[in-house]
């Protein structure tokens, strides 16, 4: 007869402190190499439009002429592809994964 | 390698009473699928006994292609026979369990024998134009 | 001879976290017959393998399924690298056989807690949901994604596993396995769980082969058929042996689940000692000319890739056919029969992924 086998990992976790995080006072802690938000160093760009052409959801947009180099952050994905295919390395992705935002828009760089 | 594959081309008239051949042998039906090539349909029918994959194989033309229904021999069949006449507008004779064309919504009738997408679809916009 | 209704299940129901229509037929308390409905999220990703070019199309399959990510990647890459005939350098073979177990590891936690919940216990559902966030954790770490890898490509892998990484993912495991061990114990020893899947929705040896079920469902039925037999990524070299029971019904089903989430941690253990160091990806040239149907274990079952190139960058034709897929027609068959109640519990039982169902 094994009535209620949890009893026992209950009662323990009466006595625990509870594993969730109160999120919003108390951020999460993010793991290293953690594929977050893609940030670019752009006085390193040569608007080579490799990462524009391999986007696999069309999140970026490269102006070779005007030198601009835009991101619709609602888009990206975070593969983190452009990052393997950027020449320069000026692309990475970091561990944070960037705020809540309320509208659509391109950020440009 | 991975493992071998065989690929037996059969006719479309023989299907059943060959799939009936594999049941008694125990096969187990593991897919059937339709490609379009050109202007034909290629469909295939995967086995397996114990890892060993055995592919049925035949063409049948882009449309108004027909083939029989293996409901009668693998019950299982209907959902992937349901999936090619919705989505390639094959007839399946004496399916089981017919959905007549109701198994997917689609916007629009048999997706995947249209050449392009009609204009009617509006095309996903390029970043930044909302 | 009671009266006849038709009560509908789903799309919409409280067990169901993805759209799954069932029309059950029920005399009183019993379901005479039941018809399933699916389509409600039919995306046609199957098309957009014209659109994206073959090295690009990884990141759409490993989306087709937010579970089972990282193995619907594998099976892919496993079916390009087939037909283009690369070899794949053996640490990205024994580094993918990491990650598709962990991924196993995960699932089947995820799949416990809803099924605790289908049948009503909201705390071994809330403590399975713990346990499998120290397992995300380490995905998080190893890969750089909670449930999209992104670490699986053509030719190898993305990433690699530092040897500290290593040691610190097996110290995890060893945490993460005590705690499944009190979890499982329950699952498999609790007289109110084992009233609510005992004898449930049985289905046979036979039927199981005849209505084409896979994974778990067929295991369960006493059929010992396990797609990682197939020895592709590094299994040829690990010791294992498919988990079967024989009785057919929930309780086997759930035991099967549970017996892999050990074996999947042994076969963790084993590659992690044998891992090889060197390369993790070759380069690839060319493009894809030719077909194959590639075959790969999920945690649902077997899922087979159709992928059929023509010698240009974009495929002519990418199908997959996902477990659930091919378990459809064993649960139609579980649910003629049963008792009402018992309805979400059996839906249950066959972990129905129905995103990765219709693509």
């Amino acid at each position: 007869m094994a009535f209620f086998q949890m009893k026992k990992m209950i009662l323990a976790w009466t006595f625990r402190k509870p594993v969730t995080t109160s999120y919003p006072f108390e951020p999460r802690k993010i793991c290293p190499g953690s594929r977050g938000r893609l940030d670019v160093k752009i006085s390193d760009c040569i608007f080579c439009t490799l990462c524009d052409k391999r986007c696999p959801t069309q999140a970026l947009d490269v102006d070779k002429a005007n030198k601009k180099w835009r991101i619709d952050r609602l888009r990206c994905i975070s593969c983190g592809y452009c990052v393997e295919v950027c020449p320069k390395k000026c692309l990475t992705l970091t561990g944070d994964h960037g705020i809540p935002t309320v509208t659509k828009e391109m950020e440009t760089f | 390698m991975i493992e071998e594959q065989t690929i037996i081309g059969v006719m479309p008239e023989m299907l059943v009473a060959e799939a009936r051949k594999l049941c008694e042998q125990g096969y187990r039906l593991v897919q059937i699928c339709a490609t379009r090539l050109g202007e034909e349909l290629q469909m295939d029918y995967s086995f397996d006994l114990n890892r060993k994959f055995v592919n049925f194989r035949f063409l049948l033309p882009k449309t108004g292609g027909r083939v029989p229904s293996i409901t009668g021999v693998y019950f299982c069949a209907f959902t992937y026979e349901n999936e090619i006449s919705d989505l390639f507008g094959v007839q399946v004779e004496g399916n089981a369990l017919d959905f007549k064309g109701n198994f997917y919504t689609t916007a629009m009738k048999h997706p995947f024998i249209q050449d392009a997408v009609p204009a009617s679809v509006p095309a996903p916009a390029k970043p930044g134009v909302q | 001879m009671g009266h006849r209704t038709i009560i509908p299940f789903g799309p919409q129901h409280p067990v169901l976290p993805e759209p799954i229509h069932i029309d059950l037929v029920v005399e009183d308390e019993k379901v005479v017959e039941a018809v399933p409905s699916i389509g409600f999220i039919h995306r046609g990703l199957e098309r957009l393998v014209e659109k994206k070019d073959f090295v690009e199309f990884v990141y759409i399959a490993e989306r087709i399924c937010g579970i089972c990510s990282f193995i619907h990647g594998q099976t892919y890459c496993q079916g390009v690298e087939e037909i283009m005939k690369i070899e794949v350098p053996t640490r990205a073979k024994y580094l993918r056989t990491i990650w598709g177990e962990l991924s196993r590891i995960h699932s089947h936690l995820l799949w416990a807690g809803l099924m605790a919940d289908g049948f009503g216990f909201e705390s071994l559902f809330m403590h399975s949901w713990r346990v499998r966030e120290q397992v995300l954790d380490i995905i998080e770490a190893t890969t750089g994604g909670r449930v999209i890898f992104g670490s699986c490509k053509v030719g190898g892998a993305r990433r690699d596993i530092s040897p500290e990484q290593m040691t610190w993912m097996l110290k995890q495991l060893e945490v993460v396995e005590k705690e499944m061990r009190l979890i499982v114990d329950v699952f498999m020893n609790d007289d109110s769980v084992k009233h609510r899947l005992c004898g449930v929705g049985v289905i046979s040896k036979a039927d199981a082969i005849s209505l084409g079920a896979v994974g778990p469902t067929l295991r369960g039925s006493g059929v010992a058929d396990d797609m990682r037999l197939l020895k592709y990524a590094a299994f040829g070299e690990l010791d294992f042996a498919p988990i079967s029971r024989t009785d057919g019904d929930s309780y086997s089903r759930c035991a099967v689940r549970c017996d892999e989430l050990f074996q999947s941690l042994d076969i963790i253990r084993q590659a992690a000692a044998k891992m090889p160091t060197g390369e993790i990806a070759v380069k690839v040239t060319g493009n894809p000319s030719g077909e194959f149907f590639s075959r790969v274990e999920q945690p649902r079952g077997e899922v087979v890739y159709y992928i059929k190139g023509n010698g240009t960058k974009n495929l002519t034709r990418f199908r997959a056919r996902t477990p659930t897929f091919a378990n459809v027609p064993a649960l139609v068959k579980m649910l003629a029969g049963c008792e009402l109640a018992d309805v979400p519990v059996l839906v249950l039982t066959i972990d129905p992924c129905i995103s990765c169902t219709e693509r």
